[in-house]
């Protein structure tokens, strides 16, 4: 039994022991231990408060942020799960979109819509014929909490959707049937059914906001800071890297052991006999409740990409398609130029190569995890460290270590595709490990028992099973890579201009046509995203080897 | 169902052999020798002088960008050991002591130097060149005051009257260093003892302060839809809003707020790394940089005025970035010893 999980456990640890252990060791020596370091250059870190209310500020925004995303995500993934309706698929796809924007893009749409002059206000002012505007949540707490449920709830719907359809439902008609109301028969029998889903969708939401950068610094305003933030500020600005370093570890520490209290949370959740659902007929309140739910989910992120899209053909003198018409000449000669041709094809092949490793390399996660009795959560709260180290120390470990062969890895592209399998390996370990975990294991005895070989097993039980929870992952490993995780790691590449890539560059300059140029690219970057995601999709929704 | 996963497998091995193809296809290897420059995410250049640069010396140049100039020159002090080029380009002058500190640079004087003023010379200490510079200051969007009623500010003093009450948008020294270098500049035109008191009442006044310039000036500044009509930015962004504006226009919709001392000068830097095998080619680029051609190249590229007196700058900047006001004299030194200080002494003024 170890043997086995230890040779599955093999290359994630292998993967990770390089490629993220290795870096983070190089940089906390380099920090701690260099010429002239002493004991005493911690002190800011006991004499000020300052950094003891970071910390509470990082936890408490965090989990507020997941219980509000959860609790978003909940009803979105029932009717993903219990319902077929045309167009879910892109629905969830746009859904999803948000995940992958550079926050000063999702900055710019929320201005748009939610800022003091933005459409919603003006909306309202007209309607109710008021002098100030009503809604003023650019700069406070609740523009936090708002971002971080807008970039994650759909991811989270995934997740949760992913297992709910595959639960039987004949337990939840047992209950009826047995007088439960509806609203018992689902916090008795469905909730505690989905807690392994919903602990996998929460964890990652959790230390995707307990990490959170930019929305705190560019949404949040100047009054916020988390952990993540005040590493960077120490490293870059005040070049204290002791501090940043015992921030960083800190950081993950805490990551650490949140994570191996969510996962032996998870290892004792029920599990559930796997059923497909039924077909059935719509009542009228199912007619209600879908048609609320995505109404709800088309408002929550259309509103914010319209925003987009209306910017990027807004012009001084009217509506037009100059930005997009322009963005592939180069005017200015340039030699770090990038058509957007070029950004699309360097995104989408990045993000396949993120999925080719990220794939294996999580279902082996989930796998080997799955199968450790003991330490098994340890393991697990392990392999999802990447989410918990800060990006900017993880970055400069890269360049103090990955510099000399065999692992002179600092000028190549293939850098980039290892930090994004770094962050996207964990949602194909949490995905599918949730499905893995709810699994009956008599299904493989029976497959075993009629004389099933191994592979046979492997092939025609558990693929089945896990297939969509495996969707589920690659829409995330493909959108992790998409979002561009690296360009934060000072590991972007010029020669391989990636769409998010491309967007910084024109937004770092003014002039209107910058601006506009920006804005149309970032249009493409999510129509490009939810082309991709609606391709994975389609892989999802077949229905392959149902019994 | 074996032949429903086939072609699934089948599709992924097809995609993966793609991406392959596609990531592979145009590999860096040209076998010549490299010259490896490192410079943050801001850098560009035509393209053609570069590939000049490349024929005349049989080289390849290599650009790689490192973030922001602050999370630049980190990675470059801590891969002082193993340096990952052969040269920086891009220290500015409110970082370079932390650069100088760290004895990253190999000495050089390029000859071209004497077509540069002595005053942008005087904190490089013979280790790093200037190459360009630009001014921090404020910028106003010339119609939203219009509409206000009111007329452009002159001094930093006029920002403080209750009737640019919530019109002004900061960036905030403690995350950017456009921030800071206006920071810097406060403490020159105010004194070491008044600035902060400037800081506290434009408070008062409901100053905006916010992470960095890409947010000030695409989500806060009036111009692109935002709250505030004058925002802390670049001389040269008035000269950037003419020359590409949408349809062309003989006029800027921004205008420069430029009192004397009010303004903050920031100076590029190139420097040769230590532990180069390629010395020589990097001075040849130091000087490259100066060249007259390149000098008239960088405004329209990088938004930033030429060091060589003998480069033309662009009409526009002529026009519209002239900045004929002495600059805050902080020396970079000075800006090291206190930079800390000051950016506590900002917050708890200004955030907490």
């Amino acid at each position: 039994m170890w043997a086995v999980s230890l040779l599955l456990l093999g290359p994630p640890l292998a993967f990770l022991g390089v490629f993220l252990l290795y870096p983070l060791q190089g940089i906390l020596r380099e920090s701690f231990f260099r010429e002239g370091a002493s004991l005493t250059d911690l002190r800011p870190l006991i004499d000020d408060t300052f950094y003891l209310e970071r910390a509470w500020f990082t936890l408490w925004q965090a989990a507020l942020s997941t219980i509000l995303t959860l609790a978003v995500a909940l009803p979105c993934a029932f009717v993903l799960a219990r319902y077929d309706f045309r167009g879910k698929s892109s629905l969830m796809a746009v859904a999803t979109v948000p995940f992958v924007l550079p926050t000063i893009v999702v900055a710019v749409a929320f201005t748009a819509l939610l800022g003091p002059s933005g459409a919603a206000n003006a909306a309202l002012m007209d309607l109710f014929d008021l002098e100030t505007p009503p809604i003023q949540v650019l700069d406070t707490l609740w523009i936090i909490l708002i971002a971080h449920v807008f970039y994650n709830f759909a991811m989270a719907a995934r997740i949760i959707a992913a297992y709910w359809t595959n639960l039987d439902p004949r337990m939840a008609d047992a209950s009826a049937m047995l007088g439960a109301g509806r609203v018992e028969t689902f916090f008795r029998v469905t909730l505690p059914l989905l807690r392994a889903p919903i602990l996998a969708a929460g964890s990652l939401v959790f230390l995707f906001c307990f990490t959170s950068f930019g929305v705190i610094l560019i949404l949040g305003g100047p009054r916020y800071g988390t952990i993540e933030t005040e590493i960077y500020h120490e490293t870059v600005f005040l070049f204290r890297l002791p501090v940043a370093a015992t921030l960083a570890l800190i950081q993950i520490v805490f990551t650490f052991f949140v994570m191996a209290t969510y996962a032996s949370l998870q290892r004792t959740a029920p599990r559930a006999a796997i059923e497909r659902r039924r077909e059935r007929r719509w009542s009228a309140a199912d007619r209600l409740v879908v048609a609320s739910a995505v109404g709800g989910m088309l408002l929550a992120t259309l509103l914010p990409l319209g925003a987009l899209v209306e910017r990027s053909v807004h012009s001084v003198d009217g509506y037009t398609l100059h930005f997009y018409q322009t963005l592939g000449e180069n005017v200015r000669k340039q030699i770090l130029f990038v058509t957007p041709l070029t950004a699309v094809r360097n995104s989408i092949g990045f993000a396949l190569l993120t999925l080719v490793l990220a794939l294996p390399i999580g279902t082996l996660a989930a796998y080997g995890s799955v199968r450790l009795r003991r330490h098994g959560a340890l393991v697990e709260a392990l392999l999802l460290l990447p989410l918990g180290v800060s990006a900017i120390t993880l970055g400069l470990g890269f360049i103090v270590t990955l510099n000399r062969p065999p692992l002179d890895l600092r000028g190549s592209w293939m850098m980039l595709v290892i930090a994004h399998t770094l962050v996207a390996y964990p949602f194909v370990a949490r995905t599918v490990g949730s499905q893995l975990r709810g699994m009956d294991p008599r299904l493989r005895e029976a497959a075993r028992v009629l004389g099933a070989s191994p592979g046979r097993v492997f092939l025609e039980v558990d693929v089945p099973l896990i297939w969509r929870s495996l969707a589920a992952g690659a829409v995330f490993a493909f959108a992790v890579s998409m979002g561009e995780f690296g360009a934060t790691l000072l590991i972007a590449r010029p020669e391989w201009p990636t769409i998010p890539i491309a967007i910084f560059r024109y937004l770092n300059q003014p002039g209107a046509l910058q601006y506009g140029q920006a804005l149309a690219m970032s249009v493409i970057l999510m129509g490009v995203t939810a082309a991709g995601f609606l391709l994975l999709d389609c892989l999802r929704y077949r229905e392959i080897g149902a019994f | 169902m074996r032949k429903r996963i086939l072609p699934a497998i089948l599709l992924c091995c097809a995609l993966t052999g793609l991406a392959l193809a596609a990531a592979c296809g145009d590999d860096d290897s040209g076998g010549s020798k490299t010259l490896t420059v490192i410079t943050h995410d801001s850098f560009n250049l035509t393209e053609d002088l570069i590939k000049g640069f490349e024929k005349d010396n049989g080289v390849t140049v290599k650009l790689l960008p490192k973030g922001d100039a602050g999370a630049m020159i980190t990675s470059v002090i801590l891969s002082k050991d193993h340096p990952e080029g052969d040269m920086l380009f891009g220290v500015d002058n409110t970082f370079l002591s932390r650069a100088l500190d760290a004895d990253v640079f190999v000495a050089y004087s390029s000859p071209l130097l004497n077509k540069v003023p002595n005053d942008l010379q005087k904190d490089g200490s013979n280790k790093v060149t200037p190459i360009d510079y630009g001014y921090v200051n404020f910028n106003y969007d010339s119609d939203a005051l219009k509409k206000a009623n009111l007329q452009p500010p002159k001094t930093l003093e006029d920002l403080t009257d209750p009737k640019f009450k919530g019109k002004v948008v900061v960036e905030n020294p403690a995350t950017s260093s456009t921030g800071l270098a206006f920071l810097v500049a406060t403490v020159d035109y105010f004194g070491k003892d008044g600035y902060i008191d400037w800081w506290k009442k434009m408070r008062a006044n409901d100053l905006k302060v916010v992470d960095g310039w890409e947010t000030a000036y695409n989500t806060n500044f009036t111009l692109k839809g935002g709250q505030q009509p004058i925002v802390l930015s670049y001389a040269s962004s008035p000269a950037f809003e003419q020359m590409f504006a949408k349809t062309p226009r003989a006029d800027s919709p921004t205008g420069n707020v430029l009192p004397p001392k009010g303004v903050f000068r920031q100076i590029e830097y190139a420097g040769i790394l230590k532990g180069t095998k390629n010395e020589k080619l990097a001075r040849k680029f130091i000087d490259f940089l100066l060249s007259k051609a390149v000098q008239e190249d960088v405004p329209g590229q990088m938004a930033v005025y030429p060091v060589n007196t003998d480069a033309a700058v662009p009409e526009a900047f002529a026009k519209f970035g002239k900045v004929d006001v002495a600059a805050a004299n902080v020396s970079a030194k000075d800006i090291a010893a206190s930079r800390d200080r000051w950016i506590d002494e900002w917050t708890k003024a200004v955030l907490r």
